[in-house]
């Protein structure tokens, strides 16, 4: 512990900042993707595109000396692997999962392979704001350093919960994603509107990538990513589709993925490895919780092919 | 998914007399080795491809690939030795595949096999090999078979995602397997690198007569040869593609869907524990961190490479692995980083994917169109 002792009340406090810390990539990632799923596809290959977002964020970061040119281009790249996604999937008989499985693979070897040069050198950080100097706690402090993308991500939540339920384009989102044949019959295009929506998904989880790399824990290496892509596909289902859901979600799941260090800073260290396994564990638990063989998921896309 | 494109396909010949039974068959048998084959070579001309933008040459890669994967008789063991955990890694994606579920969290199974082997085989240190040995393997297939199977049991009860689910579990077992390497199963010798005790020579297995290749190759390949059978000539194998096929009909024909998918599952996984209990035997000598070497989804694409298919994955693997091993001459020779093979293996597997949409768009492998047009 720090200079000033609080005790086992770290252990909260602890959780809640990394709460905060650690659910903005699950945010991104899960917003992305639950705008892709309720056009009807899945992209299980958001865990390659958040790595390669992490490594290109990092990478620009570096050379331009801008974290935000960094973010920029995460999100550029992400969407470019969101539109390779989507243009596939729109191949008849082209499996979205098996491709998202293949992009996953592909996207980490190539963050990988274009990453190696920038492992060793340091990067600009992202800019945090400082909502807890009012206390003299150093925790408290730490805490409730907040960064700017968690704050970004919190009102892209509302937007995009607006989206759906408000705007023409979130219910033309909506009709693809529930009946390919009542979108056509409408006059719709679904595979444009499917490509474009998985394009934005996968720039949000480039912008989650870049987060990783250029804020928490603020490097690039390769084991940067512990699976939060692949975790925020879970989380959409548990969220039920619903933007706000998503959010309350993410900051559940920062909560435990927190768990592990939060213990370790007060000097518990037996059990080290099974709290790190606690996010796991906790969404695994969610999806035996939330499925069902007999009932449809309520909130569920009628195209989306993980639920059928 | 892949095999219900080809079943669909054989239930559109039945209609048509134009063609004989037998050449729809080996119409349908030259198209299902055909497309994946030149799916492969647009893999590997696309990479050549991207190495070209990188400025470097793709006849150099291909011939170094060749050097330090097959070239010798040295560079064939070394490949052998590296294909054996894909088979089994491939075996544990593809015979749930063929029941219709897609798994991919094989290196759970591995990880957990390697830690049951290890744990096992320390404390039964001091048995005859003959009989440890078998100990050591049922255990490690115990522990693949139900971490793999309980992912099919989730499917069937609760119809939790199967994918999603078997990747949760992989980052579970590696976290177990650090727990119990790092506390309740560590050698306290083993300081920099966390292991179970070493095992003693007796329980080491050896390299195969003549070769420097270990048997863990052998049995992987006869593992292969045994899903073959049992998928392709066996009631249980013919239930299961039916299981594959359509879930709905395999119900009204009474046949056991949930056993069929626990039962093939729990054995995907049984297999790729072994791989676990093969890498800790033949290789690591005790269980440790190594165990987590990413096997488990090269093994993914070797399954799909193979269509999924018991016999095609062997010589699937041994081209995978050969790609593996000449991984380091590739970064000595061409300054080109070690992820290099990863990057290579993303493009061909997705080059096979997008192959399925040809399935029936070729005129020679459809005998019925033959007359009509």
């Amino acid at each position: 512990m720090t200079d000033t002792d609080i005790g086992l009340w770290g252990v909260p406090l602890a959780i809640l900042g990394g709460a905060i810390r650690v659910s903005t990539p699950f945010l991104f990632v899960s917003l992305g993707e639950c705008l892709t799923e309720r056009s009807g596809r899945i992209n299980l290959g958001l865990e390659g595109t958040l790595v390669f977002g992490a490594m290109a964020g990092y990478a620009i970061a570096y050379e331009t000396g801008s974290a935000w040119a960094g973010v920029l281009a995460a999100a550029i790249a992400g969407s470019v692997f969101g539109l390779v996604h989507g243009f596939m999937c729109s191949l008849p008989r082209v499996n979205d999962i098996a491709i998202g499985i293949a992009l996953m693979l592909l996207g980490m070897g190539l963050a990988f392979f274009f990453g190696k040069p920038y492992i060793q050198p340091v990067a600009p950080d992202l800019p945090a704001i400082e909502f807890g100097l009012w206390s003299d706690l150093p925790q408290v402090q730490a805490a409730l350093r907040v960064n700017v993308l968690f704050l970004i991500g919190a009102a892209l939540a509302v937007f995009l919960w607006w989206v759906f339920r408000a705007t023409r384009v979130g219910l033309i989102v909506r009709v693809v994603g529930d009946s390919t044949d009542a979108a056509r019959a409408m006059g719709l295009r679904p595979n444009q509107v499917r490509i474009a929506s998985t394009a934005v998904g996968g720039a949000l989880a480039g912008v989650a990538g870049s987060y990783l790399s250029l804020y928490y824990p603020g490097s690039w290496n390769e084991g940067i990513s512990s699976g939060q892509g692949l975790m925020a596909v879970a989380l959409v289902i548990f969220a039920r589709w619903n933007p706000i859901n998503c959010f309350l979600a993410a900051m559940l799941f920062g909560g435990a993925g927190a768990l592990g260090p939060a213990l370790q800073s007060v000097g518990v260290t037996s059990g080290y490895y099974l709290f790190y396994a606690a996010p796991y564990v906790l969404t695994l638990g969610m999806l035996i919780a939330t499925s069902s063989t007999t009932r449809a998921l309520t909130g569920a896309p009628g195209e989306l092919s993980i639920t059928k | 998914m892949a095999d219900q494109t080809v079943s669909g396909g054989g239930a559109g010949l039945v209609s048509v007399p134009a063609a004989s039974g037998a050449t729809a068959r080996w119409a349908r048998r030259a198209e299902a080795l055909a497309l994946p084959l030149g799916a492969l070579v647009v893999g590997l001309l696309a990479f050549g491809l991207f190495l070209l933008a990188l400025g470097k040459s793709p006849v150099q890669f291909y011939e170094l690939v060749y050097k330090a994967g097959f070239g010798t008789w040295f560079s064939w063991q070394n490949t052998l030795s590296r294909a054996a955990p894909l088979l089994f890694a491939a075996l544990c994606v593809a015979l749930p595949a063929r029941l219709g579920l897609m798994i991919i969290g094989g290196e759970g199974a591995i990880v957990l096999g390697g830690v049951a082997a290890g744990g096992i085989g320390a404390a039964v240190a001091g048995w005859p090999g003959a009989i440890a040995m078998p100990v050591m393997a049922v255990f490690a297939m115990l522990a693949g078979g139900a971490w793999i199977g309980a992912v099919g049991a989730l499917r069937q009860k609760r119809g939790v995602n199967e994918t999603i689910s078997s990747l949760l579990m992989a980052y579970i077992a590696i976290a177990v397997m650090n727990h119990l390497v790092e506390g309740p199963l560590r050698d306290p010798a083993s300081l920099n690198k966390p292991s179970t005790a070493p095992l003693p020579e007796a329980l080491r297995i050896g390299e195969m007569p003549g070769m420097d290749v270990h048997y863990g190759f052998l049995i992987g390949v006869i593992c292969c040869v045994i899903s073959w059978v049992l998928i392709e000539k066996t009631t249980w194998g013919f239930a299961a593609r039916l299981v594959g096929g359509n879930v709905r009909a395999a119900q009204i024909q009474g046949l056991p869907v949930g056993w069929l998918l626990i039962g093939f599952t729990a054995l995907g996984g049984a297999f790729a524990g072994l791989a676990g209990m093969i890498e800790v035997s033949a290789v690591q000598g005790s269980a440790n961190g190594s165990l987590a070497a990413g096997y488990g989804y090269a093994g993914i694409l070797v399954a799909f490479l193979a269509r999924h298919n018991g016999i095609a994955i062997i010589p699937v693997a041994i081209l995978i692995g050969g790609m593996e091993a000449s991984s380091g001459l590739i970064q000595r020779r061409m300054d080109l980083p070690d992820a290099t093979v990863l990057v290579l293996e993303g493009f061909v597997f997705v080059a096979i994917l997008l192959s399925e949409t040809l399935y029936g768009r070729f005129k020679a492998f459809s005998p019925e169109r033959w007359r009509t047009a």
